[in-house]
């Protein structure tokens, strides 16, 4: 077995452990599920490292922190009834623990909404998910999140403190309650989806994966009749088009190929094709939500004819209207250069205010370039330069600025 | 809040094309607008089908009293003062169909009791 499949393995089932644990000891306690879920990998590592990978290393993780649990309860239930002389009666009392499917189904359901209480902050959500929905570790969430490992563990311990606190989880929530979450739901799957795809950390696997386990959850959310599908499908629709893309655009050397310059060829069309199954989908229903609108978009940027941008501005523009977003707000300019023209845009970027992001200085630098104005390009760029902080991104603009100089220098040495 | 005043011209029968052409005028101007984090509320567009309760009771066809202006429609952006938001308007495609924009704020009766 591949390094790679074990580690997927355990990633996997890292999160369906949790949640089961969680499922049979309270979610008050994630600590304490984590905690086992650790020992039994621990456990498994020395023993296979001794006796060979199993034939079902999940049916063996499945069945140790079966028992692990079990162990668990009967200390537990020995302590707590210390006066009790009989061992062997708390024995009878542990409840038959059981790791199946199904009930990682349920477990996992349950758990994707704890994580996601909106009363948590965004930030410790997207935190949890990737440690428990995503089976990350401390080290791999702080390479996506471009932190450092105590930051991260400050904010795991301060989220699973104010889940601890959480008694009303222990009682199922309703239909209706589970339904009323969805939408902190999405936007959390949309967060971490994001985060995969936009962060431009080195680790090209990790970004994968971020991005395939956003997808996992959206697909998961789908198999249950309690919610509305629309969203979820447009949520869904949205991923399949940006991630058919992903290996497009992380092909460069040197940090992010930008949508113009990508090798169409490796888009991958199975997802793309995906992605439209799930719009036509999404399109049941008399709701249009901003996942409906942006999967709209990814679904214009698919397709190679000119007239999409004036398609795609229009749905910029309906996007910002029913919602601000700085990152919107550029695209929105950009695609007015496409669809109107460059020089309304130049105009409409001036109005932004964004000027502390290096994102605004790199659009003005291209709006000047498709203007023909490599000089002003080149002063964009200089400041874009001076604010990027990611070092993958000030390599981007390095060589776009390199590029501008030349192409200055051609002109001035030909005049 | 803006207000877009504007005559009704009942022989004005637009192609489909010039309707399509207006939306997109109206919707570039409050895409921008929303691209700058300033609206508040895309607010309504409304019809030219109204009437009008008097004080003493009668009612008159029509939204307009003396005036043949009627107000279009209304939005309501975000901005630090009047003069910000008449900056806003710049563009509003109302004006170039003879129409007028007013800027008017919006009382902040929240912050007026925790004054005073």
């Amino acid at each position: 077995m591949q390094e790679k499949e074990l580690s997927d393995i355990f990633k996997k089932e890292y999160s369906n452990l949790v949640a089961v644990l969680c499922h049979y000891y309270g979610v008050h306690d994630v600590q304490l599920a984590e905690d086992l879920v650790s020992e039994t990998f621990v456990r498994a590592m020395r023993s296979w490292s001794h006796s060979g990978i199993p034939d079902s290393p999940k049916a063996w993780l499945r069945k140790v922190a079966q028992n692990k649990l079990k162990d668990h309860y009967r200390r537990q239930k020995t302590f707590d009834s210390k006066i009790l002389p009989a061992v062997d009666e708390s024995d009878r009392l542990a409840p038959a623990v059981e790791i199946t499917d199904e009930i990682i189904e349920d477990s996992q359901l349950r758990m994707i909404f704890v994580v996601c209480d909106p009363a948590l902050g965004g930030e410790s959500q997207i935190c949890l998910a990737l440690r428990i929905l995503c089976g990350f570790n401390i080290d791999e969430i702080a390479t996506a999140l471009l932190s450092n490992k105590e930051a991260i563990n400050k904010k795991l311990y301060r989220a699973k403190k104010a889940i601890k606190s959480w008694e009303q989880f222990e009682t199922s929530l309703s239909r209706e309650a589970y339904a009323g979450r969805l939408d902190s739901v999405l936007r959390v799957i949309y967060l971490l989806f994001s985060e995969g795809y936009y962060s431009s950390v080195n680790e090209e696997s990790i970004r994968h994966d971020i991005c395939c386990y956003a997808m996992r959850l959206g697909v998961f959310l789908t198999r249950h009749e309690v919610f509305p599908k629309p969203k979820i499908h447009a949520l869904l629709a949205l991923m399949c088009f940006h991630a058919s893309r992903l290996d497009a655009r992380s092909s460069g050397n040197n940090g992010d190929i930008l949508y113009d310059q990508q090798d169409r060829s490796l888009w991958n069309t199975e997802l793309i094709q995906k992605g439209e199954t799930y719009l036509n989908r999404a399109a049941q229903g008399e709701i249009v939500s901003k996942y409906h609108i942006e999967a709209a978009i990814a679904y214009w940027h698919t397709v190679s004819d000119e007239g999409k941008w004036e398609r795609i501005l229009q749905l910029y523009n309906k996007l910002l209207i029913l919602e601000y977003s700085p990152i919107i707000a550029l695209n929105r300019t950009y695609a007015l250069a496409k669809a109107n023209s460059v020089e309304e845009a130049i105009r409409e970027a001036q109005k932004l205010a964004l000027e502390d992001s290096h994102h605004y200085h790199c659009l003005l630098a291209e709006l000047y370039r498709m203007n023909g104005e490599r000089d002003r390009e080149r002063g964009y760029l200089a400041s874009a330069l001076e604010l990027a902080i990611k070092k993958s991104e000030k390599e981007l603009i390095r060589n776009k600025l390199e590029l501008a100089e030349r192409c200055m220098s051609d002109k001035n040495s030909g005049d | 809040m803006m207000l877009f005043h504007s005559e009704p011209n009942p022989d004005f029968n637009p192609t489909p094309e010039q309707i399509q052409a207006e939306m997109k005028r109206w919707q570039d101007w409050m895409g921008s607008i929303g691209a700058q984090g300033k609206l508040k509320s895309p607010g309504e567009g409304l019809g030219y089908q109204g009437k009008t309760m008097h004080a003493d009771g009668s009612i008159t066809d029509g939204p307009y009293a003396e005036v043949k202006e009627i107000i279009g429609g209304f939005i309501i952006v975000s901005a630090e003062g009047v003069d910000e938001a008449i900056q806003l308007a710049i563009g509003c495609p109302a004006l170039g169909n003879g129409g007028k924009v007013e800027v008017r704020d919006i009382m902040d009766y929240e912050s007026m009791a925790a004054e005073g």
